[in-house]
């Protein structure tokens, strides 16, 4: 068995699940003949044929509302943003079409949304988003964000099985990451939607991250221990909806010091729901306040220096670790 | 055809005419007698258009309706009853009272749920007909959307798309003169909205939207282009729109002249006429068919009025619909054995449907 990429794994997950059920099919730019912009579906067209690999116009709105209205019928669609940055073209389809589907006319939606999200890769502005946050606020559709290769394969095929808007955000550093080769097992499994998973074990604080930031929050968290002998417990949630909260509950009812990291900007993100989460719900279990790494509250810049300067990395959170462990 | 067929047709064709406006007229009282929250939106001068168009379809075809096409609702066989539970905010409505007015859809009945943000279901229909077209159904979607909603990019994207993979959508323009207050010179800068079609590579009509037969032709021409795989069609219906916008709006924008000169070509009115002329509506059958639209109605709005609200520690549930297989009800035609509703997880019954109203309520 030969180690596969992150982005292999995603590639895989979409080829079994098309293979084991009809209903499942793709749709989106270059997704046939050109096998998507970074090749998660190379060879698909092939295999499947254009109707189930379907070369779309440039049309966000049309690719998104399409895989509803193809749901409705039935099938479970997946729509693929080229970079996850223009989904923003095709926002209302999932927050007013999608997302209230069921609650209003009982109708169930299986579809995915997904499409290579995050920075690290010279992107700029408008090919680097972290569109979680928004996504996160509305109720009705499900985010997932893997951070490991088998993670990648077992949470895209929960969502391509999930009978609801599902937004899969794959990290696009990841795709082809060496470190993150990995073999995975030959027979089918899932990774289930809403179910955390600690990374790391430690009694000293809980870093709770997703994404690529878990790599980031592993890596502090070696350097913590090393130079400084703490033990960080590192939680990553990869779902953020539905949220794991007894994973997130009983980490820090452990270790009593929270540090939140996520690679979106800072307010209104994900990590202000954590924060408020942990106040309101565990006030007394808290040996020291709430911290947050995230990114500032900027677009996302395209220079080398203040690309480096946004993305948060080992060294700050490490910095801000050790004030809240001083504390 | 048979001549006796064909004048069953017709005094059908009437009588959804009929109760279209029927229901709308006394929506229009329930609102002004405050017994409906909200916005009142109707379609008085748009009857010919939504019955005359939704006439076309076939068992196992779809509709896409937009906020004035209750005529189409009803010609598909949705229940009266459901309507008026609806506008009225019941708990057994098809959305359980999470929503109003014409927001009602159910796959059962190949009615997709239309969304506020008009244009927005153009997109969603050609999904719906992209299956239709993968399972080789010879079926089609009627996709309504108002002159307003033709300029918002969801319908340039909807046609577009349904061009390029050729989908059998029948794109139904209502052009009504306004969009809100908008009239058609600031909307758009062409002759006849019909003419985008030509833009996207599918045929294109404009007819008359308040002679209904002319607009049956018409839909039925591009029904049946869309129906024998090439690809979508595209029709304009002409109509107007007497009334506000919703009840809300006295419409003092619009010329009264020109409101008289719509009122004279009042749909129903017309095709009395031709009816009356034709010699198939005796006086005594248009009593008949009156009295009928009045049982029905006034039974709507009595099961209504007798439905309980909804329940409000309900509010927050059905985000979500549960895991398990997607149990089949009945789509109709189909010999997938997938479909539709996912059963509810408090009750273990399925999520209520249009269809199911009536049945909801003698179980209250
Ligand atoms: C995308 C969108 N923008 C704005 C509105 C608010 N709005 C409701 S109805 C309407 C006018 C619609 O005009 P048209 O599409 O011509 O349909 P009509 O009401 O004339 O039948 C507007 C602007 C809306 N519903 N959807």
């Amino acid at each position: 068995m030969t180690a596969v990429t992150y982005l292999e794994a995603i590639s895989q997950a979409i080829r079994e699940e098309m293979r084991r059920d009809e209903s499942v099919f793709l749709l989106g730019e270059d997704v046939g003949t050109y096998g998507g912009a970074f090749k998660v579906s190379a060879g698909f067209l092939e295999e499947f044929g254009p109707e189930r690999v379907i070369d779309t116009p440039m049309s966000e709105t049309a690719i998104i509302g399409s895989a509803v209205g193809a749901a409705l019928m039935g099938m479970r669609p997946i729509a693929e943003m080229q970079y996850i940055d223009f989904i923003t073209c095709g926002f209302d389809q999932i927050v007013n079409m999608a997302c209230k589907m069921y609650w209003r006319s009982g109708i169930p939606l299986p579809l995915v949304i997904r499409g290579p999200a995050g920075g690290g890769t010279h992107g700029g502005p408008f090919h680097s988003a972290s569109p979680e946050a928004w996504f996160f606020h509305t109720p009705g559709i499900k985010v997932v964000m893997p951070a490991t290769t088998y993670d990648a394969k077992g949470l895209l095929k929960a969502a391509i099985r999930d009978n609801n808007p599902v937004l899969y955000l794959e990290h696009k550093l990841l795709y082809r990451l060496p470190e993150l080769r990995e073999e995975l097992p030959s027979e089918d499994y899932i990774v289930p939607l809403g179910k955390a998973i600690i990374r790391r074990r430690g009694r000293h604080m809980t870093m709770l991250t997703y994404g690529a930031m878990v790599h980031q929050c592993l890596k502090a968290a070696e350097q913590l221990a090393s130079e400084d002998g703490l033990a960080v417990e590192v939680v990553d949630l990869r779902s953020l909806t539905p949220l794991d909260r007894q994973t997130i509950k009983e980490s820090v009812m452990r270790t009593n010091k929270v540090l939140i990291v996520h690679e979106d900007t800072l307010t209104g993100g994900v990590g202000a729901e954590l924060a408020a989460l942990l106040a309101e719900e565990l006030f007394d279990y808290l040996d020291g306040p709430i911290m947050r790494v995230a990114a500032p509250d900027a677009p996302y810049p395209y220079a080398p220096p203040l690309e480096m300067a946004y993305l948060p990395g080992v060294e700050r959170i490490v910095a801000v670790a050790r004030q809240l462990a001083a504390y | 055809m048979s001549e006796a067929e064909r004048a069953d047709l017709l005094l059908q064709i009437y009588y959804y005419m009929r109760l279209t406006r029927a229901m709308e007229d006394r929506t229009r009282t329930l609102f002004l007698q405050g017994r409906i929250v909200g916005g009142v939106y109707t379609a008085q001068g748009h009857e010919a258009t939504t019955v005359g168009a939704a006439m076309t379809l076939r068992d196992g075809d779809c509709i896409v309706p937009q906020h004035r096409d209750l005529g189409m609702h009803l010609v598909r066989g949705v229940s009266p009853r459901a309507v008026m539970c609806q506008w009225l905010a019941r708990g057994n409505a098809p959305t359980l009272g999470r929503d109003g007015q014409l927001h009602i859809g159910d796959m059962h009945q190949g009615v997709v749920p239309m969304i506020s943000m008009l244009g927005e279901s153009l997109p969603v229909a050609c999904g719906v007909a992209l299956v239709m077209k993968m399972r080789r159904r010879s079926t089609v979607v009627l996709a309504s959307c108002g002159d307003g909603a033709t300029s918002t990019g969801a319908f340039h994207e909807a046609l577009n798309f349904a061009a390029v993979q050729r989908l059998p959508v029948v794109f139904l323009i209502e052009n009504n003169g306004y969009a809100y207050s908008t009239p058609n010179a600031r909307q758009f800068a062409i002759e006849q909205l019909a003419q985008r079609a030509v833009a996207y590579g599918m045929p294109g009509e404009s007819v008359d939207g308040n002679d209904v037969l002319a607009v049956m032709e018409a839909v039925e021409r591009a029904v049946a282009h869309a129906r024998s795989g090439r690809g979508p069609a595209l029709v304009e219906c002409r109509t107007f729109r007497v009334r506000g916008h919703s009840e809300a709006d006295k419409a003092d924008y619009v010329p009264p002249a020109l409101r008289e000169e719509w009122l004279a070509r009042d749909p129903i009115k017309r095709f009395e006429g031709y009816l009356t002329a034709q010699g198939l509506l005796s006086a005594e059958r248009r009593r008949e068919i009156e009295a009928r639209v009045r049982a029905v109605v006034d039974d709507a709005v009595a099961f209504a009025e007798a439905s309980p609200p909804p329940d409000p520690a309900t509010v927050a549930d059905y985000v979500f619909a549960p895991d398990g297989p997607i149990a089949i009800v009945g789509e109709p035609g189909a010999t997938d054995p997938r479909y539709v509703n996912a059963l509810d997880t408090r009750t273990g019954r399925p999520f209520c449907t249009m269809s199911q109203v009536e049945e909801a309520v003698t179980q209250l």
